[in-house]
């Protein structure tokens, strides 16, 4: 632990846009105001809406993004007519579901078909907030961030198990258990993988996370035990979120569209959205933990090179960051042929699975030699 | 052993489950009643005639040329060699003898045909395995190949380019340039089909030993073409019964002795391969001479039964005519590849997962019109 | 083996067959008591080893409705076609070789179903085509389709 904490002193604090400022003003401006409870009522009212049309947004321009993405590697030109490069397309889609009527099967359980959708996207709003943007912008920095989302994020299979139960459609329901069979199994990677860079950090804040990576990114100060955590995490995380090989919970080929077929309309689209935002959510976890975040490109003691860094705002490193590990996962998805049940579970329980503990071990002997760059 | 702990029977586990007339698998409206043990597939049932049309009842009313434009209502996807095999039927029992470069071009057609068909079906195929991108492959190269389709026979999918005694018209000029460009194309592009799904790990595992047909059983229930020779039966019409022009070109029949949907996989992209070879064989030498042959307006079979067999994408296609001598036959039996082909699946299901399944089914490369007709 | 030795060899073991060619093509007729152990025969013998059953139609000859099996030898390479014409017009039966090829089951399938032969043996003979409940089979020549106003005739 001693070792870690000089590192985190010692590292240079060039920290030029700092948000916490302008949190802190409002803060001081609204307590100025009102006494405390109502501060935070409206701090909490204030979060929320920001965080809810950020969730839209992001929704929008992933969905795009998928689409572009998609349409470049199947040599095509994709959405091109509403809006100049079609870019409003996926709102014109948005507008269409909305207008969709709301089908529900005659025999189907109607609250849980109804609370299924809710559920999985409450679950992926859980999440958003543990995440740092840049510094000073998080909804949710506490001390065991990673727990957190661990946790919260896994209540999202709940959702899609209600779905494919009380859709009363047998491929629903086959859909549902193979999602759920495959995300209580996967979460055990991803944990592991994101454990992997707890021991670097030596904390579970995301906040700490970031900040000890402000002398390099762990993907190369941790170098081998860190690449092999974030290609396990990749592999992981995507089966997580039920995309691109691992996509068996909808598997269009076999179960037409698996645990939301019965679905239609804006509960189809809450679906879909909370697909677009997990995977926005896996890949900002992967930037954060793995490429330091909102944290510039710093190389150890450079103090010229990494203070002309620091320049180029935070955002702009952490949806970079974030939009190249979503490149990837969509590149997975539009080139692997999909696994079956069996191989997948045989994927993690026989490889990803000791591949990690031993992964684990290697990541604290490590640190305990202190072997790590830096 | 679940029986050991709650008191339910195996059997009570089981559920029916309905994969089509509407399956995103089933490549059409072919229905099957699939009886499942959680992921498992107990057995099968396969319920055709959701697109029966009665072509062999229409073809009892209709004259001999007519019977060519529903043959290519059949297997839509090797429509030309459909056509053909009705020609050289009435050909064959008229005692025409047509002029050699019908016979070229006729073949040309056929292979042209065949690669298409193949394009699709590894698009399709690839879909089926959950690879979306072959798709948007396979239809790219096809393109070309209807292009030249339609430059000659005015029609795309569906030529009814041949009549019997010849073709419809003669081949449009730029057809041998087009070819040509076509196959210095098709060398570039088909090795990255190999690239995007050949080599790839996860598609192995997903296909090998998966629906491993025997060659015994494959003789046994009739497989023919691709999915017939990847388990070592060398069933090539083309080879046996040598009819057009293939008596005049060098190609090798490709078997494979596995059997399984990789093999099925294998041979079809190989026989992209042979295609090319033969189309490069005769598409410089086509020979001058007359695109059809002199007939009477009327065509009126000699009193007997007759039976064509051709090599069509699938598999064996065959026509059985009994004429009477009247100008419409008497009956007309198509012998589909298909219908064979899918009387398998019921034998290579058992004990598979609903995946393996879907794979099996797209490496029997089933045309659902071509089991209902 | 020729068309003429096919001949011969059938001959001495089913007296009752008759035989006619046409096309280069051998039609052995013969009645639905001696089918079955005429293609078993066909099959399993040493010389003739016909294995490929590469067709199975359903034909309406006015007089009698019956089967033709179209067989090949995949080895010997000869090809054979086998007539059975039963006595009754409007019920047909004849035994069905699924025992022999398994793929004839759902040609067999429709020929039931098109033609209304009876398989006796068949392990699960429906319509393959057609409605459960349709009435009457439609290949047939005496068959007027009703509802369908459009004769192609």
């Amino acid at each position: 632990m001693n070792i870690i904490s000089q590192v985190t002193d010692s590292a240079p604090k060039y920290i030029i846009y700092d948000f916490g400022i302008l949190t802190s003003r409002i803060h001081e401006w609204l307590s100025s105001m009102m006494n405390t409870t109502w501060t935070s009522v409206v701090e909490m009212v204030l979060i929320g809406v920001v965080f809810l049309s950020f969730y839209a947004l992001v929704g929008l321009i992933l969905v795009y993004a998928e689409r572009k993405v998609c349409a470049f590697i199947q040599c095509r030109l994709g959405p091109m007519r509403v809006g100049p490069w079609g870019i409003f397309q996926t709102i014109a889609d948005f507008i269409k579901l909305l207008m969709k009527e709301l089908l529900i099967t005659r025999n189907a359980d109607k609250f849980l078909f109804n609370v299924a959708p809710f559920i999985v996207i409450i679950a992926s709003f859980l999440a958003i907030g543990t995440i740092p943007f840049a510094k000073g912008i998080q909804a949710l920095d506490f001390n065991v961030g990673v727990l957190y989302l661990m946790s919260v994020s896994s209540l999202g299979v709940l959702g899609i198990l209600l779905a494919g139960w009380a859709s009363n459609n047998k491929y629903s329901l086959i859909g549902a258990m193979r999602s759920g069979a495959q995300i209580v199994s996967y979460e055990l990677s991803v944990g592991l993988a994101l454990m992997v860079v707890v021991i670097f950090a030596g904390s579970m804040q995301f906040s700490e996370i970031v900040q000890s990576q402000a002398t390099g990114w762990w993907i190369w100060k941790g170098h081998i035990p860190v690449i092999i955590a974030f290609v396990i995490f990749m592999i992981a995380s995507t089966a997580e979120t039920n995309r691109g090989p691992f996509d068996l919970a909808e598997a269009e080929s076999e179960l037409t569209a698996g645990f939301h077929t019965e679905y239609s309309g804006i509960k189809f689209a809450f679906f879909f959205l909370a697909e677009y935002m997990n995977m926005f959510i896996i890949a900002s976890i992967a930037a954060t933990v793995f490429f330091g975040g909102w944290m510039p490109l710093h190389f150890g003691n450079f103090a010229a090179f990494n203070h002309a860094m620091d320049y180029i705002p935070p955002f702009v490193w952490f949806f970079s960051k974030t939009m190249f590990v979503i490149f990837l996962m969509m590149w997975f998805k539009w080139t692997f042929p999909r696994l079956r049940i069996d191989q997948l579970l045989t994927l993690e329980w026989k490889y990803l699975l000791p591949i990690n503990l031993v992964n684990v071990v290697l990541a604290a002997f490590i640190v305990l030699m202190g072997w790590y760059l830096i | 052993m679940i029986e050991a702990i709650t008191g339910i029977k195996d059997s009570e586990q089981e559920y029916f489950i309905n994969m089509g007339p509407q399956h995103p698998s089933t490549h059409g409206v072919l229905r099957l009643v699939v009886n499942l043990e959680g992921e498992i597939v107990k057995s099968l049932v396969p319920h055709c005639g959701y697109i029966h049309r009665g072509i062999e009842k229409m073809c009892e009313k209709d004259t001999y040329q007519q019977v060519i434009h529903l043959t290519d209502r059949l297997d839509y996807l090797s429509a030309h060699i459909n056509n053909e095999a009705v020609c050289l039927l009435v050909e064959n029992a008229l005692e025409v003898e047509v002029s050699d470069r019908i016979k070229y071009i006729r073949t040309i057609m056929a292979e042209l045909n065949r690669i298409a068909s193949h394009q699709l079906w590894w698009a399709a195929f690839g879909m089926d395995m959950g690879a979306l991108t072959t798709f948007f492959y396979g239809l790219r190269d096809r393109e070309y190949i209807l292009n030249i389709f339609e430059q000659t026979t005015g029609g795309r999918l569906l030529q009814s380019y041949n009549r019997p005694g010849g073709l419809m018209n003669d081949i449009h000029p730029d057809f041998v340039k087009k070819i040509k460009e076509f196959i210095v194309h098709f060398r570039k592009k088909l090795p990255e089909y190999d690239e995007l799904l050949t080599g790839n790990v996860i598609f192995h595992n997903r296909t090998r030993n998966i629906g491993t047909l025997t060659r015994e059983n494959a003789i046994n229930y009739g497989v023919t073409g691709p999915s017939g020779r990847a388990s070592n039966f060398a069933c090539d019409v083309r080879k046996k019964y040598p009819y057009s022009a293939y008596d005049k070109v060098d190609f090798k029949e490709i078997l494979f002795t596995e059997g399984d949907s990789l093999a099925r996989y294998q041979v079809r992209v190989a026989e992209m391969w042979e295609s090319m070879k033969i189309l490069e064989q005769l598409v410089d030498g086509i020979p001058e001479g007359p695109f059809m042959m002199k007939m009477k307006p009327v065509i009126k079979l000699p009193v007997g039964e007759y039976y064509q067999r051709v090599e069509a994408a699938r598999g064996e296609f065959g026509v059985y005519v009994i004429s009477t001598g009247e100008k419409n036959p008497y009956r007309v039996k198509f012998r589909s590849p298909g219908l064979a082909n899918l009387s398998t699946l019921n034998h290579l299901s058992p004990n598979v997962k609903i995946a393996d399944l879907v794979a099996i089914m797209g490496s029997l490369d089933l045309v659902i019109p071509d089991i209902d007709r | 083996m020729t068309n003429e030795q096919l001949k011969e060899t059938i001959e001495k073991k089913f007296d009752k067959a008759t035989f006619d060619e046409f096309k280069g093509m051998l039609n052995v007729t013969v009645k639905p008591e001696d089918i079955h152990q005429l293609l078993d025969y066909l099959k399993n013998e040493n010389g003739l080893k016909f294995d490929f059953l590469f067709s199975l139609t359903g034909v309406d000859w006015s007089d009698s409705i019956g089967i033709i099996y179209h067989l090949e030898s995949v080895e010997l390479k000869h090809v054979i076609a086998v007539k059975c014409k039963p006595e009754s017009r409007e019920n047909p039966i004849i035994p069905s070789v699924t025992d022999l090829w398994a793929g004839a089951e759902m040609h067999e399938d429709e020929a039931y179903d098109l033609f209304g032969i009876n398989f006796t043996n068949h392990p699960n003979l429906r319509r393959l085509m057609m409605d459960e409940h349709w009435n009457g089979h439609p290949m047939r020549k005496d068959y007027v389709d009703k509802i369908n106003i459009i004769d192609l005739g």
